[in-house]
């Protein structure tokens, strides 16, 4: 790669050929202010908020676009610059319903950082902001135009997803963004996956909140309630509270769970398990009997609306397994309810997951409704502030039994390639056989699609791994096309998997356009799983009681009724 | 959002898909479809824009962006009498826009709209070229030129009538 | 086709071009060789169009069928220029030229001068095209087109616009057979870019450059686009040059394609061209018939070939990149640059685009040359310039002059003036991009550098002229209006700032500005300047800063006097009568829809202010030039 020499603000910098100017001044530790520049998601200079002054152009320049050339000499903190950059927050704070102070993004806003940093006046224009009616209808996704400031960060999301049911529309000052014909979000084929509410900068977008449910509940003196934790969560929930990216709050977690009132916190992990238990049983049996493959997982719910909506065709492809969500919800309110001696209808179960189309699929009518309410890292970090629980200090404490502990291939569930790996370790070990690996380092990684070719019971078989909806349309492609030919395909929905997921904690641009967060979070799953007792999900102890004692067997008649689901097509339009 | 009901006939629906035959898989589609489905249905109700996107397999989304773009693609139906005030300059300095609000005040509805009758619908357009006529409004593609809003009634009544 | 077919239609056709290009004495004489006692061309374009100029020609030809005359062609051109005097007709050899005909008209012309042994219907011919004893002027001589030097529009009145042959005879095509059987690519564009030619669009690029770095650009496909999306209020030279010869487009895209080793263009054209469009895809249906686009053009090897796309009512898509992400079936929503087109433009190819006008001035160039061409004009402005003329002016229409002509010359000689007496003012060039030129400029020389430096610029040609009833903030508010609505949105200076301006205005107009609002418009108008995306946005607010500098005390008028001196904006006038003048008709009285007019028979009436709504219907019924406003 050729390197051209520049300087900015008179330090000298060198950078890839190529490069924007961005790119280059984060090499020289100078911050450009962004927003609509988003790292991996879009890059169009649209807000004119990282204008910078360069030799040899005219003008200001975008500098996330602007590419960098031999002896260019940039400005980045010029009065010229900065007027700009003010006007332009101005000028966006008059289309901005100012709600900041109870708005959920208060603290957490990059246009309001921006504001602050430019000493904007909020004034200066006047406000004169479409009153949109907000759109709350969906089971997921909420959205308020009439705080959208047109970054588009939110569409590109959706485009990359290869989904696009959000999009710009009108021109000029009328120009809005939203579904066609102003449909609400819950009569398109949107799959929930909630890109769009990580990728705002403001509080355009977020997720249908459970949070005062929740409360609700914890106060009923009719209510037990139990919290389950997905896999991801302990790997970004201390963001929310100033840890690093990558940290691994397993134990501050449940101790600040348990804070929330008198409430059990189980780990879901070990449903994770149990759905590798179902799943590597299922694809054993499509392949021993002539079944339907490729076998595609089904624990994303994102992925399944979307197939539901896009690739109705391929539902019997879809392993018939519940999400490790369901799976859980599904045996608390049978299993530990019977065990417990409590009425199903006195057991209140929240799931904490890094997702809100699990929000949407606890509504699933052909799940059972077990689940009483789905919410995301963000919302129970909110209610852990909102408890006043000084997280940062709490002791750590461990999940309540019996559903404590879990395997390392339940842990790595949170990122992509970890339900194959999880799979794969299961599936290999109950054909038998010796020298079966526990990593499958192959299909690990941030890269959008994995393949590889694997030994198992004496045989091949070809994976796949796909995350990100437009990656899993890519490889959905090539083997209806017959280019490729898979015994087993994973699919999660979210960039990099759930540690990425669409519930996870607000990351500050200038952090996620510097760090890889996929990478990073996955990272904190991996390092537990390297360190855990149990690597397979057929050793966790939890797991084989709940058989012994209740489920029999994989695929059984009982393990069929509560854990297996079906699918249906649903209309694109 | 059109308050009028969409009423497609067969015929115009096998043109659209012929239309979106002829042109699937070419670079850049969308712009000439939109155009003639325009020009086969008069303006691009919610279920022709569904057939495009299922026919082009682009998102609905991005069909409706684009429909919405351009003031020449129209989400609402036009009169069977389409008037259009041209407010271009020429025109503009020579008071075109009292010919507008004249034409307004007459049919009782706004620039955009059909009168619910579907009799007469009113735009505004840009320069049609007949600066020397100034100012000017077109009615079914007929020219009046040299206007004043006395005139606006006398016209509007010549279609009315018929 | 061969070179030798070209050169044979030619020559078939020669004399009966030539007759409606020579004097009148010699072009007697030529008739007699092309078949034709006469020919009568009537402007086919859309102005005419407009004035129902095809009814003429219905007529005419029911009149000769009816006179049994057979030796008359009847040609339908397109634009002759003079688009006030529509529908135009010109009968030569005679060269007579009779305006704002009628189906009557053209009755009395068939019977009275077209018929063997006819004379000039004198009583129909354009006024300035007579003598004071009578006697015809032929109208080449009259002041409108005697300044006037026509390249671009050089075939434009004078061919069939739907026959190639014509084209052919008038010289279409001959540069593309130079081009391709004597020029190396290279020498192709080294004669451009000697010629001097820039851009005609707005930005005034130098064209042989662009076509340079699309050249050297690498890339396995490149495309050549022509912008006909002439977006510009006012500005119709492109539709003129499409309606009036679109094979020169063709010709000159082709002998481009030839140069940059492209095979493939698009024409943008806007939908509401519908003459335009039509005989656009007339003239590529007999180009690609000729074999003059397709494979192997004039046995050279060089494939080319074109596609028409419609716009669909962006002005911004006249942005390169916009008009480029439309044609790709986009949103028109410019990027920015670089990339730029020359290395990424159409589907992400190395792409030239340049506008109608341009690629009506290449073949010239490449016929006579570029010494010929590069004589015309100033220094850094070469060859000549259509100009639309409009507003308040009297002979609206399409001049095209060396470059470097002055403004009083387009306006007072070519355009015969401000009608009705009236004092001029300014004239907007540019369009809602470019600035007002006051008066004390009517000796500049008008080409692309002059005007920047007095803070408007050339545009793509309109020329608006504005008299004393002209108001500077009215005129700036509806450029304003136009940007606003033109506007992509995609950028927040653009989006926001151009709806904040108007806001401004609108609030100055209504009597409601504050003496901060000045320093606000100047604040946000340099914001819009140095950091909007596109060029849309980047000169949206060079209307209201060129009226500002000009005619600032206008501005501070409306705001601290709460008085509009042009009477224009409504919130800022009254109606009154004079008592002196009215005569107590009732006349007013009767036609006020407000009842705010009283007064007996006889005895002057009196307008109450507060029931009034300003609607001059009062001052537009006086007999007496009673009532004022003020």
């Amino acid at each position: 790669m050729s390197m051209v020499n520049l300087k900015i603000n008179g330090i000298p910098v060198q950078a890839e050929a190529g490069s924007t100017i961005l790119q280059a001044a984060e090499k020289a530790n100078i911050r450009i202010p962004t927003l609509c520049y988003l790292k991996d998601v879009q890059c169009v200079g649209s807000c004119r908020m990282c204008l910078v002054e360069a030799t040899g152009a005219r003008g200001l320049v975008a500098a996330c676009v602007y590419p960098v050339s031999e002896g260019m000499e940039v400005f980045t903190n010029t009065p010229k610059v900065r007027k700009s950059r003010k006007t332009t927050v101005e000028l966006i704070l008059s289309t901005h319903k100012k709600k900041c102070l109870s708005c959920v993004r208060s603290m957490n806003c990059e246009l309001q950082k921006l504001a602050l940093e430019y000493n904007a006046d909020e004034d200066r224009f006047g406000t004169d902001y479409a009153a949109k009616p907000i759109d709350d209808l969906s089971e997921s996704v909420v959205r308020d135009n009439s705080k959208c400031v047109m970054c588009t960060r939110c569409v590109a999301a959706c485009e990359h997803q290869t989904v696009g049911v959000i999009g710009p529309k009108n021109r000029g000052y009328a120009k809005e963004i939203g579904s066609p014909y102003d449909m609400p979000l819950a009569h398109t084929s949107c799959v929930n996956c909630g890109q769009c509410i990580v990728a705002c900068p403001v509080g355009a977008l977020y997720e249908k909140s459970s949070v005062a449910d929740v409360w609700g509940a914890i106060v009923d003196p009719a209510k037990q309630v139990v919290f389950f934790t997905a896999p991801s969560i302990k790997a970004t929930l201390g963001e929310a509270f100033g840890f690093p990216v990558g940290s691994n709050v397993e134990g501050k977690m449940v101790a600040a769970i348990k804070q929330l009132g008198n409430v059990k916190c189980f780990n879901m992990d070990i449903t994770a398990d149990l759905t590798i238990m179902e799943e590597a049983h299922e694809l054993i049996q499509r392949l021993m009997t002539g079944g339907t493959i490729p076998m595609f997982t089904s624990c994303c719910p994102g992925w399944v609306k979307f197939a539901e909506h896009y690739y109705p065709e391929l539902l019997p492809n879809l392993s018939t397994c519940k999400s490790p969500q369901e799976m859980f919800s599904a045996v608390l309110k049978t299993y530990y309810c019977q065990k417990n001696g409590i009425a199903p209808e006195n057991l209140y179960v929240v799931s904490v997951i890094p997702c809100t189309a699990k929000k949407f699929e606890i509504r699933r009518e052909e799940l059972g409704g077990y689940t009483d309410a789905a919410i995301t890292t963000r919302e129970l970090a909110r209610m852990i502030k909102e408890a006043g629980v000084d997280f940062a200090n709490i002791p750590e404490a461990e999940y309540d039994m019996p559903f404590g502990e879990a395997s390392g291939a339940g842990v790595i569930f949170g990122a992509t390639g970890g339900v194959m790996e999880a799979a794969l370790r299961t599936a290999s070990r109950l054909l038998g056989g010796e020298g079966h690996p526990i990593e499958f380092k192959e299909i690990r990684g941030t890269q959008g699609i994995k393949e590889a070719e694997y030994n198992v019971g004496g045989g091949k078989i070809n994976v796949a791994v796909a995350n990100g909806l437009g990656n899993a349309r890519k490889v959905i492609e090539q083997i209806k096309s017959g280019e490729k030919n898979y015994a087993f395909v994973e699919i999660m929905a979210c960039p990099g998997g759930c540690v990425n997921g669409g519930g996870q904690p607000y990351v500050r641009d200038e952090v996620r356009n510097s760090v890889d967060l996929k990478a990073l979070r996955a990272s904190a799953l991996y390092k537990q799983d390297e360190n855990s007792k149990y690597r397979c999900s057929h050793e966790t102890p939890a797991v084989n009681v709940l058989y012994k004692e209740f489920l029999v067997k994989p695929l059984g008649q009982k393990a069929h009724a509560l854990l297996h689901t079906t699918y249906h097509q649903r209309d694109k339009y | 959002m059109s308050q009028i009901a969409f009423e497609g006939t067969e015929e115009q629906a096998a043109r659209l898909a012929a239309c979106i035959s002829e042109h699937r898989g070419e670079k850049g589609a969308l712009m000439p479809v939109l155009h003639e489905a325009q020009d086969i249905y008069g303006y691009l109700p919610p279920e022709v824009q569904t057939v495009i996107a299922e026919g082009l397999n682009v998102p609905l989304a991005e069909v409706y962006g684009v429909a919405t773009f351009y003031s020449r693609f129209t989400l609402m139906p036009k009169g069977k009498h389409q008037i259009s005030v041209c407010l271009g300059t020429a025109c503009y300095v020579k008071g075109s826009d009292k010919i507008l609000e004249e034409v307004e005040k007459t049919l009782k509805i706004s620039c955009g709209e059909c009168t619910s009758d579907r009799e007469f619908s009113i735009d505004s357009c840009r320069c049609v070229g007949a600066c020397g006529l100034a100012p000017v409004m077109i009615v079914d593609g007929e020219v009046y030129g040299k206007l004043t809003e006395k005139d606006v009634k006398t016209i509007l009544n010549k279609y009315a009538e018929n | 086709m061969t070179c030798e077919q070209l050169e044979k239609i030619a020559a078939e056709k020669a004399d009966l071009i030539n007759v409606r290009r020579i004097v009148r004495e010699q072009a007697e004489k030529l008739a007699a060789n092309t078949g034709y006692r006469k020919q009568v061309l009537v402007c086919g374009g859309t102005g005419c169009t407009s004035s129902h100029s095809l009814k003429v020609i219905e007529q005419l030809e029911t009149s000769l069928k009816e006179l049994g005359i057979d030796d008359v062609l009847i040609v339908k051109t397109g634009c002759f220029g003079l688009c006030a005097l529509g529908p135009i007709m010109i009968v030569y050899p005679e060269g007579a030229f009779y305006s704002q005909m009628t189906p009557e008209h053209a009755k009395t012309v068939a019977e009275k001068h077209l018929v063997k042994g006819g004379a000039i219907v004198k009583e129909l011919l354009y006024a300035q095209t007579l003598h004071s004893d009578g006697s015809v002027i032929p109208f080449a001589e009259i002041p409108f087109y005697k300044h006037q030097m026509r390249i671009a529009l050089r075939n434009c009145g004078v061919i069939a616009a739907e026959n190639i042959d014509e084209a052919i005879a008038a010289g279409d095509y001959f540069a593309l057979k130079k081009a391709l059987t004597s020029m190396t690519p290279d020498e192709v564009i080294a004669e451009v870019k000697a010629a001097g030619l820039r851009g005609r669009g707005g930005a005034g690029f130098p064209t042989g450059l662009k076509w340079q770095f699309t050249k050297d650009a690498v890339g396995d496909k490149k495309y050549v686009c022509c912008n006909a999306d002439e977006g510009d209020p006012g500005a119709f030279m492109d539709r003129s040059v499409l309606e009036g010869d679109p094979h020169t487009v063709l010709e000159a895209m082709t002998i481009a394609g030839y140069a940059v080793g492209a095979c493939e263009g698009y024409i943008y054209v806007r939908a509401e061209y519908p003459i335009a469009v039509e005989r656009l895809n007339i003239a590529i249906n007999q180009a690609r018939e000729y074999g003059l686009l397709g494979e192997n053009i004039l046995g050279s090897g060089f494939s080319f070939d074109i596609h028409v796309r419609l716009g669909a009512g962006a002005f911004v898509c006249g942005e390169e990149t916009a008009l480029m992400a439309s044609i790709e079936g986009h949103r028109g929503e410019p990027r920015p640059r670089p990339p730029f087109s020359a290395q990424c433009g159409v589907f992400g190819k190395p792409t030239v685009l340049n506008n109608v006008e341009t690629w009506a001035s290449v073949s010239p160039i490449i016929l006579k040359g570029s010494k010929w061409f590069s004589s015309i004009g100033t220094e850094k402005s070469k060859g000549t310039k259509v100009f639309a003329l409009g507003g308040k002016i009297n002979n609206v229409g399409l001049v095209e002059v060396p470059m470097g002509t002055t403004l009083g010359t387009i306006i007072y000689d070519i355009g015969g003036g401000i009608p009705n007496g009236k004092k001029f003012k300014a004239a907007q060039t540019g369009g809602p991009s470019g600035g007002c030129i006051p008066s004390e400029y009517i000796d500049i020389p008008m080409d692309f550098d002059n005007l920047v430096s007095i803070g408007s610029m050339m545009g793509s040609g309109g020329l608006i002229v504005m008299d004393e009833d002209t108001c500077m903030v009215d005129i700036a508010k509806f450029y304003l209006e136009f940007t606003a609505d033109e506007s992509c949105g995609k950028c927040v200076p653009c989006r926001v700032g151009t709806k904040r301006l108007l806001e401004i205005l609108t609030r100055i107009t209504e009597g409601k500005g504050e003496e901060e609002d000045l320093q606000k418009i100047k604040d946000l108008a340099q914001h819009m300047k140095s950091s909007s995306l596109c060029a849309l946005g980047q000169s949206a607010p060079n209307p209201v800063l060129s009226a500002m500098e000009h005619f600032g005390d206008e501005y501070v008028a409306h705001i601290r006097d709460k008085k509009c001196p042009a009477h224009v904006c409504k919130s800022l006038l009254n109606y009154y009568i004079q008592p002196d003048k009215c005569r107590g008709c009732t006349l007013c009285a009767r036609n006020c829809p407000a009842g705010a007019i009283d007064g007996v028979l006889k005895s002057p009436h009196e307008i109450d202010v507060t029931k009034c709504i300003k609607c001059g219907q009062c001052m537009a019924h006086c007999k007496f030039g009673a009532i004022v406003k003020r």
